[in-house]
């Protein structure tokens, strides 16, 4: 009876791999929060100030980089029905080395310390060339690949492409001799890392999990299999347009123009999905739901500011346009998406593994809790008002800052400390649960 | 070529429905309706597990030689989802709808992430197994 029943977990690592980034996230996000409230309005004014350097990597690489990777990890065999190959080991290194680097560069920007970025550039490089493979390995081998394993394949690649020119300004940064433009390639770096891996992964998944999870049609079939190609392509070539743009300043027109038509797709992505969201079958609203109707509404909110402010410079001359649309992608969209995810992945693997592990001893004394006896929607909900709270005071603070990104940060903080508190709540229920049925096997060989 | 996969998606498709309403009836406190409908539900699963239980897996199993592999799988993932079933059954009759929606939350996840498993991987197995013989197994499973 064992074997069999652990069988359905053989693919999956155990959950401590996956918990593990999703606790630690959080505590990045409180770390970014107080970031704004020990600094103040100098993280919102200046791009490149190194205080906004380390604050956008603490979100990216601290929240985003790590529940992305971690979830990916658990995921892959579910929704590719493959597995991650050497999943705990790949788990037990690509953690330490993705957390040891974010707080390196973190360090090395706000300390203006060399040494501190080496060894970011090395952790950060080592971790993410374990993942990539990895996942890689796992996401090429599938057989009949559907439009969410394109969407993640495709999402990976961005996701180098952003690693590698990473880590090359990070590498100047450090004093190591590399050879590109700083400015020119940032937003390149940035572009591929918004639009290009945070952006697929969410277009990759979407296809499978809003018309499963919450009962709605499926996306229209060219969509699925056109829209992550193009998005793709298009990015390909708006970075080239944009790097032979500063011997031809000619081009320069023509890129900003075709990053234009691209945001329309991802625009027209939102769009589709805010429809299907409307025609679910599924009624029940719960807090993943409102999380998720943020996010993806935020997208062509803040896309469309955005376009129309670049193609028309003189409507919106006083506003700091590409820091809006920052503050939007990382706050508004990125942030959310995962916050609501981690609600129902969380409590999921705590339960899944509890009863299998119950069916497998046949111990039927221990009463397994069910998902929201895990997490409780009081706590949930209670998360997700403070955080929309936090969202509107931060995307004001970019219009005012020196009266506003203090508040923002105190909100914010108190949004990713009750995130955590909610996350470790369930971490603690499932080793409670998991103590009491390892008691009552041993009990049940005794007698 | 995707016999198989389309007729059980289908049914899966439709077990999702049967699924949404009741868990709306119940979260209304709707219990005239939510019992009959989430009786349904339950008969339209065991159903589905009947026929994949029945026929497809033993078919299968034998056409392959696979007998520990994802067919073991799903079993497992069938016998947690009775044992939610069953928890379900007791809330429906105790008319307790905090604890009807907390566990239907819970099936709906595993219900989802089992029904990814069999539709990506399983069912295209089976039709390439089975190749033209998929129509007698479907025949075989409409006959359960
Ligand atoms: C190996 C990992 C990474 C390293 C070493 C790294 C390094 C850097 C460096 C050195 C800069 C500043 C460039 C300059 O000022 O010229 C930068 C900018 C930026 N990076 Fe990364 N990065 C990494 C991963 C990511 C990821 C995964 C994302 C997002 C998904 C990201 C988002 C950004 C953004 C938005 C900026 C611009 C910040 C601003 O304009 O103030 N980075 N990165």
């Amino acid at each position: 009876m064992l074997n069999t029943a652990n069988l359905s977990l053989e693919q999956a690592p155990p959950i401590s791999i996956p918990l593990r980034f999703f606790l630690t996230a959080p505590l990045f996000g409180i770390a970014a929060a107080l970031m704004m409230i020990w600094y103040g309005p100098e993280v919102m004014t200046s791009r490149w100030s190194p205080q906004t350097l380390a604050l956008t990597h603490l979100l990216t690489l601290g929240f985003l980089a790590l529940v992305m990777t971690g979830a990916l990890l658990q995921i892959l065999p579910v929704l590719a029905g493959i597995a991650v190959p050497r999943v705990v080991l790949v788990g037990n290194l690509v953690h330490p080395l993705l957390t040891v680097g974010t707080l390196g560069l973190v360090a090395g920007f706000l300390l203006g310390s060399t040494a501190w970025l080496k060894l970011a550039v090395v952790a950060l490089g080592a971790g993410f060339a374990i993942y990539i493979l990895a996942a890689a390995v796992a996401l090429w081998r599938v057989e009949l690949p559907n439009n969410t394993v394109a969407g993640m394949r495709m999402a990976l690649l961005a996701l180098a492409v952003t690693v590698l020119l990473g880590l090359s300004l990070g590498a100047g940064f450090a004093g190591w001799d590399t050879l590109i433009y700083p400015a020119l390639y940032t937003n390149v770096h940035l572009t591929w890392g918004m639009l290009g891996w945070v952006m697929l992964l969410l277009i990759g998944v979407s296809f499978q999990v809003v018309p499963m999870f919450q009962v709605t049609p499926e996306y229209p079939k060219w969509i699925r299999s056109w829209l992550p190609r193009l998005l793709l392509v298009g990015l390909a070539i708006w970075t080239m347009l944009y790097v032979a743009a500063v011997n031809k300043p000619e081009l320069a027109s023509w890129s900003l123009v075709w990053l234009t038509i691209i945001l329309v797709g991802y625009i027209a992505f939102a769009v589709i999905t805010l429809r299907l969201q409307q025609q679910r079958r599924r009624k029940i609203t719960d807090v993943t739901l409102m999380f998720w109707r943020i996010g993806i509404t935020t997208i062509p909110i803040s896309f469309l500011i955005w376009g129309i402010g670049r193609l028309f410079p003189t409507a919106m001359e006083q506003v700091d346009l590409d820091l809006l649309l920052g503050v939007c992608m990382i706050f508004g969209v990125a942030i959310p998406l995962l916050n609501g995810m981690l609600y129902k992945i969380v409590p999921f693997l705590s339960w899944f593994h509890l009863q299998n592990r119950q069916l497998a001893t046949m111990c039927m004394t221990v009463q397994i809790p069910n998902m929201k006896q895990f997490l409780p929607d009081r706590s949930s909900k209670r998360q997700f008002w403070v955080y929309l709270l936090a969202l509107v005071v931060t995307l004001l603070s970019v219009f005012a800052p020196a009266l506003l990104v203090r508040p923002a940060g105190v909100l914010l903080a108190l949004s990713f400390v009750l995130l955590g508190h909610n996350l470790l709540q369930v971490a603690l229920r499932y080793r409670e649960v998991s103590g009491e049925l390892s008691e009552a096997v041993a009990d049940g060989q005794e007698g | 070529m995707a016999r198989i996969t389309d007729t059980m998606a289908g049914d899966h498709r439709r077990c999702d429905l049967l699924f949404a309403e009741a868990e709306a009836s119940v979260s209304d406190s709707n219990w005239d309706a939510g019992t009959a409908q989430f009786n349904e539900f339950h008969s339209a699963m065991e159903h589905h597990f009947s026929m994949e239980e029945g026929v497809l897996f033993p078919t299968f199993e034998e056409a392959s030689g696979m007998t520990m592999g994802p067919t073991q799988m799903m079993r497992v993932e069938h016998t947690q989802m009775r044992q939610l079933f069953s928890d379900m059954a007791q809330a429906v009759e105790k008319q307790d709808r905090d604890a009807y929606l907390g566990l239907s939350e819970t099936l709906m996840m595993i219900m989802q992430q089992h029904n990814m498993k069999e539709e990506q991987m399983l069912y295209p197995m089976t039709d390439r197994t089975f190749g033209g013989g998929a129509d007698e197994v479907i025949e075989k499973m409409n006959a359960v």
